[in-house]
């Protein structure tokens, strides 16, 4: 979503994108002349007259599970933001029973918060794990 | 999940929020209302809109309660012909 009009949008997928991505944009580009939407999502900055690079992670439920917004300069990193639905998605099957430590991936353990938890995080998550 | 594909003319197409009150010209919006409308929270529901959009060679609208079921990314950018 940015303030550009869909006929900006058409243009900029049938001449660019679709030369990067196979078949162009695959989800719906969206419009939001004014700002109005990105102004409730507090990524519009009135100064400019656009949108900052604000990514919301929305459940089934219609809930907010995760945000980040960045200044324009400063792309993001489409990989974490799969990891996290990732997370957001095993958290949520699992009905809140397991857990996902810093640097989780998929196939890696998680944790199970609970009282025999308590003090005992150190014994199977170790901080190399947190960045690779 | 797709409403109705727009027909196409000279008119640039705008949507908006979904189910808030639009502030009369006597009643103008308060520094702590505006506040509010910003106010975005993790474990809160997302503030529901109809936008115009451009998907797969037509026009139409995307409302985001029609995507309740799924898991959506919701992505701000500052201007086409950027990066992403």
């Amino acid at each position: 979503m940015s303030v550009d009009s869909v006929f900006v949008h058409k243009m900029w997928n049938d001449h660019e994108i679709s030369k990067m991505v196979k078949g162009g944009v695959p989800y719906p580009m969206l419009s939001d002349g004014g700002g109005k939407v990105g102004t409730a999502y507090g990524v519009y900055g009135e100064d400019a007259g656009v949108e900052n690079r604000g990514r919301f992670i929305i459940d089934p439920d219609g809930v907010i599970q995760g945000y980040e917004v960045l200044t324009p300069p400063v792309g993001r990193h489409v990989g974490e933001t799969l990891r996290q639905i990732q997370a957001f998605q095993l958290v949520r099957a699992s009905k809140g029973t397991e857990a996902t430590p810093s640097g989780w991936k998929p196939g890696r353990m998680t944790l199970k918060p609970g009282p025999d938890l308590v003090g005992k995080v150190w014994e199977v998550w170790k901080t190399d794990m947190a960045a690779d | 999940m797709m409403a109705e594909e727009l027909k196409a003319g000279c008119a640039r197409p705008t949507g908006g929020l979904v189910g808030q009150p639009v502030p009369s010209p006597s009643e103008p919006i308060s520094t702590t209302q505006k506040e509010e409308r910003a106010m975005i929270q993790v474990g809160k529901p997302a503030p529901d809109f109809v936008s115009p959009a451009y998907h797969k060679g037509a026009f139409t609208n995307v409302k985001l309660s029609d995507h309740l079921g799924k898991w959506v990314v919701l992505c701000f950018y500052p201007g086409d012909f950027t990066f992403v």
